[in-house]
C-alpha cells in the first residue's frame, strides 16, 4: 500500500496557499459586508411557542465564549466566584461551538478576525443567538473610524442582544443574559 | 518472547512532518494568537506566530485626537493594567511639554502602579496554572484577590478595568480618604492570602516536573531578542527600570530586584510571585509617606508642546513598555508609538519552543504572559 | 541612571572610522546614512567601550520628504544610550539594510514598519506583512493613506 510521504516544499507550498486563501476570505467578507444586517424583531409580536420548551431552553444556555479583548475580562469576572453567572444557568462556557447554544462577541472584531467569527458561528447547530457584548461589538466603540476594524458585529452576524458599555459591568452582563432568556422563552421555533 | 533490548533488529517508524494551528480561537492562547507549529511525531520542530488578529490601528487613530484625548486609548493597550500604560504615556508627554507633577500626584501614581503589578502578576499565575491543567482552582483563588483590588480601584476612578485615570501633569481627581485606610488593610492582609497560594503552589512536585528546565532561554539569548521584565530577570540579568533609570520618585523606596538562574517556565513563575512581594513593600512605604497637595499641574487645555520628539519607558508589569511622541507644534501628536514588551518578549518563542512536546508548547507560551492588545496595537 | 552619550563624541569616532557616513549630529541623534547602518552598528556593538548590545526600539515615522527609521540602542554592561537614525529618501521603494543580524529583538519590529509605512529591509529573513494581512493595499501609517 502506498503512503504518500509530504516533504517540506509540499508543505511550505500548501502554507502560502492557506495565506493567500485567508486573503480571498477576508476579501469576500469585505465585499458582502458593507450594510448591517437588520435586526429581529418580530418576536415580540408573536404567540408564545410551546411553553415548557421555551422555558427549559433559557434556563441552561450553554456558551461559546468569544473573547477577543479586554470585555473578555469582564465575561470572565461574570463567570467567577464574585458575580456568579451558572445561578442563572449559564454554567458551562466552553470555547467549542458544536455543543453551545449561543455565541458572546466580548470585544473588537478586526477585518482580519471576521472570517473566522462567521465560521465559528456557522458551525453552531440551530437553535442559537447571538450575544453583542461591549461597545466595539455593538458598533466600533472607540475604535469605530479605523481601517482595520469591523464597526459593529452585525455587519457580519445577525445580533440578538446588544449590551453596551466599555466594559459593561458583570452585572450589566448578566441582565443581558436574562433578557436573552426571555427573547428565548417568546422566539418563534428556528 | 525476546525483550526489546535483546531482539537484534529494531524497526524504526518514520513519521510525516505535520503543521498543526493553534488557532485564533483557542481557549489557551490567552487571546486571539495564533501559531503554525510543524511538528515532528510529537515533537515541535518549527514554529511560526501569526500576529494581527487585534490590530486595531491605535497609532493612526492616535494621529487624530488631542494630546489627552488620546489617553484613553492607551488604556486599551494592555488593559490587565491600564493604569501604568498611562503612566507611560503621561511621563512622555510631560517631557515634551516640559510639564512638572506635583508631589501628593506622584505618590498615587506608585500606589497605583505598583497595586496594578500585584494584579497583573496575580492573574499571569492564575492563567499559568490553568495552562498546565489544574482547571480553575488557582484562577479562582487569584481572582478573589483580584476582586478585592478592583474595589480600590473602583473607589479612586469609578471604573474596574479601563480607568482612564492619569492626565498630563497629575492625576484626574484626588483619591477619597476611605481609600487610604481599605489600601492600608489590603497591604495588611494580602501576603497571608499570597502565602495559602505559595504553599499550594511552589513545591508542588507535579508542577516542579512539569516546569522545571521547560523553555529555557539564556541570558545573551535574552539581551540579544530585547526581552524585558519577568522574562529577563528569570534568566539572571538583573536589570529592572525602576532602580537602573529611575522615573517619577522611585529613588525614594526600598525594593529588592528578584531574578531566577535558568530562565525557564519555573523561574519566571518564581519572579512574579517574589515581584508580588517586593510590590506590597513598596505601597506600605508610599502609604506612609503619602503628602497632601494637589494633585494636577495646569496646563492649557488644548496641549501645544514645542517641536521635538521624546522617549521614555517605565518598568511595567509585563516588560519594558516605551513611548515615542513626536510633536510639530499642533494639538494633535505627529507621531504616537508604543514600545511593545510583549512583543518583544515573544521574539524568541521559536528557540523557546522547539524540542519540546505540544504540551510544553502550549506552557511556555502562558509563561511569557502576552496580552494580545499590546502586541497587536 | 541611563546616561544619554554625548553625540558629538561618538560621531567624531564614526566619522574617522566611516568617511562619509555621518549626515548630520544634533544634541540628542545622529542621523548616519543607509547603507552604512550594518557596518556602523557592528562597530558599536563590538567596541570595549561602548558595547551597545540591547536594540531598545525601532521606530519608522513619514515626513514628507522621506522616511525616517530611529534606533534606540542601549547597553547594559555601562548602562548608557545613544540614538541612531537613517532615513530612506525615495517614496515609491524605499530600501533600508536590515540589522536582524546584529540584533534579532529587530526582527518583528522591522517586519512592522514594513508593514504599515512600506520600507523594504534587504537582509530580512522573512519580510511580510504582520498585522495587517496579506492582499491589504496601501500602507497605513503614511500621511497620505485616506
Amino acid at each position: 500500500m502506498e503512503i504518500a510521504l509530504f516533504s517540506m516544499d509540499e508543505i511550505n507550498r500548501q502554507l502560502a496557499e492557506a495565506d493567500r486563501w485567508e486573503t480571498a476570505e477576508i476579501g469576500a467578507l469585505m465585499d458582502i459586508a458593507q450594510e448591517p444586517i437588520p435586526d429581529d424583531l418580530d418576536w415580540l409580536n408573536e404567540e408564545p411557542r410551546n411553553k415548557i420548551i421555551g422555558w427549559g431552553q433559557g434556563k441552561s444556555t450553554w456558551g461559546v465564549n468569544f473573547g477577543l479583548a479586554c470585555c473578555a475580562f469582564e465575561m470572565m469576572s461574570s463567570a467567577f466566584s464574585r458575580f456568579d453567572q451558572s445561578r442563572f444557568g449559564m454554567e458551562i462556557m466552553r470555547p467549542s461551538p458544536r455543543q453551545a447554544d449561543f455565541m458572546i462577541i466580548a470585544g473588537t472584531v478586526t477585518w482580519k478576525m471576521a472570517p473566522k467569527v462567521r465560521r465559528i458561528y456557522e458551525a453552531m447547530a440551530e437553535p442559537k443567538w447571538v450575544v453583542a457584548m461591549g461597545a466595539c461589538a455593538c458598533s466600533g466603540g472607540t475604535f469605530t473610524s479605523s481601517y482595520a476594524v469591523v464597526p459593529g458585529v452585525n455587519r457580519i452576524l445577525p445580533v440578538d442582544v446588544y449590551v453596551p458599555g466599555c466594559p459593561p459591568r458583570p452585572e450589566a452582563l448578566i441582565n443581558g443574559f436574562i433578557q436573552m432568556r426571555e427573547k428565548i422563552r417568546l422566539a418563534k421555533q428556528k | 518472547m525476546k525483550s526489546l533490548e535483546e531482539r537484534e533488529e529494531v524497526i524504526e517508524l518514520e513519521t510525516d512532518p505535520y503543521v498543526l494551528n493553534i488557532g485564533p480561537h483557542h481557549p489557551s492562547t490567552h487571546g486571539v494568537f495564533r501559531m503554525r507549529v510543524l511538528f515532528d511525531g510529537e515533537v515541535a520542530v518549527d514554529v511560526e506566530p501569526m500576529l494581527g488578529y487585534l490590530h486595531r490601528g491605535i497609532e493612526k487613530l492616535a494621529e487624530t485626537r488631542t494630546y489627552t484625548q488620546a489617553i484613553p486609548l492607551t488604556d486599551r493597550l494592555d488593559y490587565l493594567a491600564s493604569m501604568t500604560n498611562n503612566v507611560a504615556y503621561c511621563m512622555t508627554a510631560e517631557k515634551l511639554a516640559g510639564i512638572k507633577v506635583p508631589e501628593r500626584a506622584e505618590y498615587i501614581r506608585v500606589i497605583l502602579s505598583e497595586l496594578m503589578r500585584v494584579s497583573s502578576h496575580i492573574m499571569a499565575l492564575g492563567f499559568l496554572m490553568n495552562d498546565l491543567g489544574s482547571l480553575f482552582t488557582p484562577l479562582f483563588y487569584a481572582a478573589r484577590e483580584r476582586e478585592k483590588l478592583l474595589d480600590l480601584f473602583e473607589m479612586v476612578s469609578g471604573q474596574r478595568l479601563l480607568y482612564n485615570y492619569m492626565r498630563i501633569g497629575g492625576v484626574s481627581q484626588d483619591v477619597p480618604e476611605r481609600f487610604v485606610k481599605k489600601a492600608q488593610q489590603f497591604v495588611d492582609e494580602f501576603p497571608g492570602y499570597l502565602d495559602e497560594i505559595d504553599n499550594l503552589l511552589t513545591e508542588n512536585e507535579v508542577f516542579r516536573m512539569r516546569a522545571e528546565g521547560v523553555g529555557a532561554l539564556s541570558a545573551e539569548d535574552a539581551i540579544n531578542y530585547s526581552c524585558s521584565g519577568p522574562v529577563l530577570r528569570a534568566c539572571g540579568v538583573n536589570r529592572d527600570i525602576r532602580r537602573d533609570d529611575p522615573y517619577s520618585i522611585y529613588d525614594r523606596f526600598d525594593f529588592d530586584v528578584v531574578t531566577g538562574e535558568n530562565g525557564d517556565v519555573y523561574d519566571r513563575y518564581r519572579v512574579r510571585l517574589e515581584e508580588i512581594r517586593q510590590s506590597v513593600r513598596i505601597v506600605k512605604q508610599a502609604l506612609r509617606d503619602l503628602p497632601g497637595g494637589e494633585v494636577q499641574t495646569k496646563h492649557a487645555h488644548f496641549l501645544r508642546p514645542p517641536v521635538g520628539e521624546a522617549f521614555s519607558r517605565i518598568e511595567a508589569p509585563k516588560g519594558e513598555l516605551g513611548f515615542y511622541l513626536v510633536s510639530d507644534n499642533s494639538i494633535a501628536p505627529y507621531r504616537f508609538h508604543v514600545r511593545p514588551p510583549t512583543l518583544l518578549n515573544l521574539s524568541p518563542l521559536r528557540d523557546m519552543i522547539v524540542g519540546w512536546k505540544l504540551a510544553d508548547a502550549i506552557l511556555i507560551l502562558g509563561s511569557i504572559d502576552i496580552v494580545l492588545g499590546e502586541i497587536d496595537r | 541612571m541611563t546616561v544619554d552619550l554625548r553625540v558629538q563624541d561618538i560621531a567624531q569616532q564614526i566619522g574617522e572610522r566611516f568617511p562619509g557616513a555621518i549626515e548630520e549630529a544634533s544634541a540628542d541623534s545622529m542621523v548616519v546614512k543607509g547603507e552604512f547602518i550594518p557596518s556602523v552598528g557592528q562597530f558599536l556593538k563590538d567596541t570595549p567601550r561602548l558595547d551597545f548590545d540591547y536594540l531598545n526600539c525601532l521606530v519608522g515615522t513619514d515626513y514628507s520628504d522621506y522616511i525616517e527609521v530611529v534606533y534606540i540602542l542601549e547597553s547594559y554592561k555601562h548602562n548608557h544610550r545613544l540614538v541612531l537614525k537613517a532615513r530612506a529618501y525615495d517614496r515609491d521603494n524605499p530600501t533600508l539594510p536590515s540589522v536582524v543580524g546584529l540584533w534579532r529583538g529587530a526582527d518583528f519590529q522591522e517586519r512592522e514598519v514594513y508593514d504599515l509605512l512600506g520600507v523594504t529591509f534587504a537582509g530580512h529573513p522573512n519580510l511580510k506583512r504582520i498585522f495587517l494581512w496579506e492582499g491589504f493595499e496601501g500602507y497605513p501609517l503614511r500621511r497620505d493613506y485616506l
